[in-house]
């Protein structure tokens, strides 16, 4: 019952996809239609996904399918339920802020187009993560690529839109292809493409096994946004409508991660050097994802590259677990697999909540340029206050919930250290240094992004003219940002919730995890606690200055007013110019392009500073590699001349060839 | 029997060699009218006497499609086209004789080289059948016009027509009605193609269409 529920869910959205691009004509028809259906299948489906994840069991659907080796074959367990929650709870709400979001559209754009393609993206995704079938599994992961493709080109007039779209389409097929490799090489060793079969196969031999591995990597980890598989993932984010981001950075990277977990349910014991592998791509991504956001100057393309850096931290965790499996370390496991997991949901929270408060700035103030931001806290308060919670979540600060997944991944680094032999000290101790960088910088990056955005006095007309959004767009944003706090709150409980995932993705018995989770729930208790204390406190301070100051005249002016005859927003930090410490530090990774115009004399007339900082693994691996492979392929051109004579003389001559090589 | 059989086997042929040769396209439809009422006495004459009714309608149908319907169309087709001859083709018609000719020994050597079909098929019919498809891709390669190109394409089809009739001698109706349509809608969109071409482009030499490879 609990899949069927799923299943129609699913299927309730894409029907309402489908009636609504029938209702292009009438926009308020197909956005009704389809955020409703959106809702509706997402709170029919959560209620099963919930039931599933507190121990019921979701059973085998087969539906008739008549696909050579393909078999309409669904299941829920732990793991799936898990991914479903999230991916049901984030659709909701970004479905509910869609409506408002793309009504600016509506003059100029069809809506059943986007409507479609964003419950079809909701809808795949539902089923990429029930699937138990391998055929089934990558038509519904091709499904999922080709509507967040059109997402991504909705607004495809655009040059750069169009161009994102491209390398996102490219990319994400260069990753199917090696799942296509993996799950034929699963297949063969089982004869079946049912995803049972792959478990069951006879433990593969070791080096067969490490091949899957590294497929799966990098199959997987091109939609999760591994570094170096990133590069379309700081194109496509910002590209896409924000709502949509929302769900593609939320929930839709994830799948990637899904995706992995579930492989290496099929691998068996993994050696040492995967847990290695993971934790270095965990530690490249973290790093250089916040740099490159640090870097950045359009807040939505900001936001995509701590995407990047989030799911580093996600692999840092996993990568901890798969260490500890090879290890046999129980608190290793639980923590570097809880530690991810947890993560994968926060990320979704705080992440979906940030990207749908940058595309409320965008729908208020009508920019992304966060150089033409400033002084939108006045302008715009729900949305600057939420937006400050998803930061100070995203920065892993307690007690809001992405310290909690950061803390027992850190747990997990320590407990290795402190257990692990010296061999693996080394990367160990660097999980906990990289993940200390990371959040560090971070935090530097939100503090830029939430401080010139939303602090300061506007720096342009558009953010001076900018308007809160209405509540169609709030309600989300203040959900989002109440699970933030929740989760953080209840830290220990979200663990305990997470103990039969992690039993299901390592094997181990569900006692022995809900037993090693005991010591870091305390941990984490302790800490919620005092830091429940200190918010307590700093509020009773803010009260106290309220009270203090009732009785007293209080004057508001500009912000950078001291001193200044005359201050004018242009005297403010800029975004380059409060990162500019950092970025210069790590000028080394970032190679920013910057113009000088230098100012000269004692009466300089003019004077300009521009960077511009390019993804380095797009300048300097992808663009040579396929600007040569370019120039390869465009000297087979003289093959294609358009005669029709010679074309069918190809035919005749490979015909009569097959049938002189068959002759003899 | 056999000889009457190896008669018309070889008057195929000879059409063939006739279609490589001739540059005028009305003589080019009428030659490949006559190898479609050949086709009809050839499918005649592998049944070795025994004619049932559906033999006999299928005879009819092929003489009457092959024989009468297509060269109807085609010639009305040229007609509206405008042009008679084909011109400058990218082999000669000499060489394209002298290719047709070396075609017959290849088809033959390939017929040695396959599995026996069976004591009963004609020795000639599965070379003269060979013989009319690398008849007709040569046509296709070697010549400009879009009209010529339907004419190779009907001789490669006449081409596996008997190869289907040697190799499928009972319960043929059905594969040689599918066939048969096959040709017929082929033939009907060409013929419409070369008109559109022709009114288009004031010519129907496709390889100026190369413009259209983008």
């Amino acid at each position: 019952m609990n899949t069927l529920l799923v299943v129609v869910g699913a299927g309730l959205i894409a029907s309402g996809g489908l009636l609504a691009l029938l209702a292009s004509r009438w926009p308020r028809w197909a956005t009704g239609i389809a955020s409703g259906t959106t809702v509706l299948g997402c709170g029919l489906g959560l209620v099963p996904a919930l039931r599933v994840l507190l121990g019921a069991t979701g059973e085998e659907v087969r539906l008739r399918w008549s696909v050579p080796n393909g078999d309409f074959l669904v299941a829920m367990d732990a793991l799936s339920a898990f991914f479903l929650v999230a991916i049901f709870s984030l659709c909701a709400l970004a479905a509910i802020y869609g409506v408002e979001y793309l009504q600016t559209y509506r003059k100029h754009k069809s809506l059943g187009p986007p409507w479609f393609f964003f419950n079809m993206l909701v809808a795949s995704m539902v089923l990429v993560v029930i699937a138990r079938n391998a055929v089934l599994f990558l038509v519904a992961w091709e499904i999922m690529s080709l509507a967040s493709f059109f997402l991504v080109t909705f607004e495809h007039e655009d040059e750069g839109v169009g161009r994102a779209g491209w390398t996102y389409l490219v990319a994400t097929h260069l990753g199917t292809a090696f799942l296509l490799a993996l799950f034929v090489l699963l297949g063969e060793g089982s004869g079946s493409m049912d995803f049972v079969g792959f478990g069951l196969a006879e433990h593969p031999v070791p080096r067969h096994a490490s091949l899957l591995f590294v497929l799966a990597v990098v199959g997987f980890g091109t939609k999760a946004g591994f570094v170096p598989f990133h590069v379309w993932l700081p194109e496509a984010h910002p590209a896409a409508p924000s709502h949509v981001s929302a769900v593609m950075s939320g929930v839709m990277i994830k799948t990637g991660i899904y995706g992995l977990l579930r492989t290496l349910t099929f691998l068996g014991t993994p050696p040492a050097w995967w847990g290695w592998l993971l934790i270095a791509i965990g530690l490249v991504s973290g790093i250089l994802g916040v740099l490159f956001a640090l870097a950045q100057h359009d807040l939505k393309r900001l936001l995509a590259y701590h995407s990047v850096e989030n799911i580093g931290i996600i692999a840092l965790g996993v990568g901890v677990g798969l260490l500890g499996l090879s290890l046999q370390s129980a608190p290793m496991i639980v923590l570097g697999f809880g530690g991810g997991l947890l993560h994968v949901l926060n990320h979704a929270c705080f992440k979906g909540l940030l990207f749908l408060g940058a595309g409320a700035v965008l729908h208020g103030a009508g920019t992304r340029e966060i150089d033409h931001l400033g002084g939108l806290l006045r302008r715009m308060p729900w949305t600057g206050w939420t937006f400050l919670v998803g930061a100070a979540a995203i920065s892993g600060l307690p007690p809001l919930n992405g310290f909690v997944s950061e803390l027992l991944v850190y747990l997990g680094g320590l407990e290795g250290v402190r257990s692990a032999s010296t061999s693996h000290m080394p990367i160990l101790v660097s999980v906990v240094a990289g993940l200390a960088l990371i959040g560090g910088l971070a935090m530097a990056c939100f503090a830029k992004a939430f401080g010139i955005v939303f602090l300061g006095e506007p720096r342009s007309s558009k953010a001076a003219n900018s308007h809160e959004c209405g509540w169609c767009m709030r309600l989300p944003m203040v959900i989002l940002a109440m699970a933030c706090a929740a989760i953080g709150v209840l830290g220990p409980l979200m663990v305990r919730l997470l103990v039969p995932v992690i039993a299901l993705v390592t094997g181990m018995p569900d006692e022995g995890v809900r037993a090693t989770t005991a010591s870091p729930c305390t941990i984490l208790g302790a800490v919620v606690g005092a830091s429940v204390a200190l918010l307590l406190l700093t509020v009773g301070l803010v009260i106290l200055r309220k009270w203090l100051l009732s009785g007293q005249t209080v004057s508001r002016t500009v912000t950078w007013d001291c001193g200044y005859a005359q201050p004018t927003p242009r005297m403010q930090y800029t975004a380059s110019s409060f990162a500019q410490p950092l970025t210069r530090f790590f000028q080394a990774f970032l190679r920013p392009r910057i113009s000088l115009v230098r100012p000269v004399d004692t009466f300089p007339a003019s004077a300009s500073l521009a960077t511009h900082t390019d993804d380095v693994f797009r300048e300097k691996v992808y663009s040579p590699v396929f600007r040569g492979v370019a120039r390869v392929v465009s000297g087979l051109r003289w093959f294609q001349h358009g005669r029709v004579q010679i074309y069918v003389l190809y035919i005749a001559l490979t015909l009569l060839a097959l049938l002189l090589w068959k002759l003899d | 029997m056999q000889a009457w059989t190896d008669l018309v086997l070889i008057l195929v042929i000879l059409t063939n060699l006739a279609l490589a040769g001739l540059s005028s396209f009305g003589t080019c439809v009428r030659v490949l009218a006559f190898q479609g009422v050949l086709l009809g006495l050839v499918t005649v004459g592998v049944q070795q006497g025994d004619l049932s009714l559906h033999t006999l309608v299928l005879v009819a149908g092929i003489v009457a499609i092959k024989g009468l319907v297509f060269p109807r169309l085609l010639l009305r087709a040229v007609r509206e086209a405008g042009v008679r001859h084909e011109v400058e083709p990218f082999i000669g018609f000499a060489t394209s004789l002298l290719i047709g000719t070396l075609a017959l020994p290849l088809a033959m050597w390939l017929t040695s080289h396959l599995p026996r079909v069976g004591p009963a098929v004609p020795p000639l019919l599965i070379p003269t059948a060979f013989h009319a498809i690398l008849i007709g891709l040569l046509l296709i390669v070697s010549r400009r016009k879009a009209v010529t190109q339907v004419l190779g394409y009907l001789a490669l089809e006449n081409g596996i027509f008997i190869f289907g009739v040697g190799l499928v001698r009972q319960a043929t109706l059905l594969v040689e009605m599918g066939i048969l349509l096959d040709v017929f809608v082929a033939v009907f969109v060409m013929g419409i193609a070369i008109f559109h071409i022709s009114r288009e482009f004031d010519h129907i030499d496709t390889d100026r269409l190369s413009l259209l490879k983008e």
